[in-house]
């Protein structure tokens, strides 16, 4: 009289049964399963990470830069109005001290960009000065060399060159050709409506003297080599200058740099800050 | 990865959380005041200058022109 062996547990049919740590199902080749699979899910952790990190990037170049670059300027505009008040001379009078690199030079208004469009022009267009606001250029050494703006030859409108062997392109109401480069999208984004400039607009310049009305006649899409827009006489390396310009050079179309946007304009009037705010600023006419 | 991170965290899990978010911000910190100001001014969206070249030749072209030219006293070359 046997007990027939149905109380057996079967090992097969319930294996977490026996009370064992782990259940010992693995078949061979099972290890290479477990590595292939964390390498997978490491590979798609790192993979949304980095997509994480990119739009992160995103937030700081649209964004973040802004809060820099806004800062930068509230520090310039208190600056630019102590100049002001102490009566100094603007960057461009006979005897001034060439500014330093990221220095405020001028207040620039433009009604067509909206009644509180104001920023501080600052000193050059490297990345650093950029960061700070739009920038005023500078022609590089050997470009200022091949325009004929160093040496004895130099026009009299020619800048004083800067430590570094660049020449200043020309100061607010200057003859010659005032160059401003800005962001387009990104550190507060300066020039972002940029293309909405019309002919007739005006571009208000306010050095710690004089208002200058610069009056925009035209805008182009030019290639990012075409440099040419920035010569004193633009497009006439070499010319002398009798008219005073102005140029505005932003990247385009936004979020590219396939192309330069160039909004050109040229002096209508100025009159001293002692006379008030010009009708341009309100108007935005020319 | 983060798996084996929140296996490695000391502590009971509200602390593990706190110590994740510290993590978080940390790294967040370091991208947005280290890795990502370095990596700024080599983006082509940020170049708004027109000196790509250093040398110019002595009658540059000038690109497609959409309005009207820089100076009225001139004409753009095409």
């Amino acid at each position: 009289m046997s007990d027939p062996p149905v109380e057996a547990p079967d090992d097969d049919l319930i294996p977490y049964a026996s009370g064992d740590v782990a259940p010992r199902r693995h078949r061979r080749g099972s290890r290479v399963l477990d590595v292939i699979a964390l390498v997978l899910r490491t590979t798609g952790e790192l993979a949304m990470t980095l997509g994480v990190v990119i739009l992160l990037f995103v937030v700081y170049e649209l964004y973040f830069t802004g809060i820099a670059t806004q800062r930068a300027q509230h520090h310039l505009e208190q600056q630019f109005a102590q100049d002001i008040r102490a009566h100094r001379p603007p960057v461009s009078a006979p005897g001034s001290p060439v500014p330093e690199l990221g220095s405020g030079i001028a207040v620039m208004y433009a009604p067509r960009l909206g009644s509180s469009w104001k920023f501080v022009v600052v000193e050059g267009t490297g990345t650093d000065q950029l960061a700070k606001g739009p920038g005023h250029w500078d022609y590089p050494p050997d470009l200022a060399r091949a325009l004929g703006l160093v040496g004895p030859t130099a026009p009299p409108s020619a800048q004083k060159p800067l430590p570094d062997g660049s020449v200043p392109s020309a100061y607010p109401g200057d003859v010659g050709n005032f160059v401003v480069s800005g962001h387009r999208t990104t550190h507060s984004h300066p020039f972002y409506d940029a293309d909405k400039f019309q002919p007739g607009d005006a571009i208000v310049v306010e050095t710690t003297t004089t208002w200058y009305v610069y009056k925009v006649t035209g805008q182009q899409s030019v290639l990012p080599s075409d440099v040419a827009v920035t010569y004193p006489v633009p497009d006439q390396p070499g010319a002398v200058p009798t008219q005073k310009l102005i140029t505005l050079t932003t990247c385009n179309p936004r979020y590219s740099a396939s192309h330069r946007l160039v909004i050109s304009g040229v002096l209508a009037y100025q009159q001293p800050l002692s006379a008030g705010n010009p009708a341009a600023l309100t108007t935005g006419e020319a | 990865m983060y798996g084996w991170l929140w296996r490695h965290l000391p502590g009971p899990w509200p602390v593990r959380l706190v110590e994740t978010l510290a993590l978080v911000v940390g790294v967040v910190a370091l991208l947005f005041y280290v890795v990502f100001p370095a990596a700024d001014p080599h983006l082509p969206f940020n170049d708004v200058t027109v000196n790509t070249p250093t040398t110019i030749s002595p009658a540059p072209t000038t690109g497609p022109t959409t309005a009207t030219s820089p100076a009225p006293a001139t004409s753009a070359a095409p």
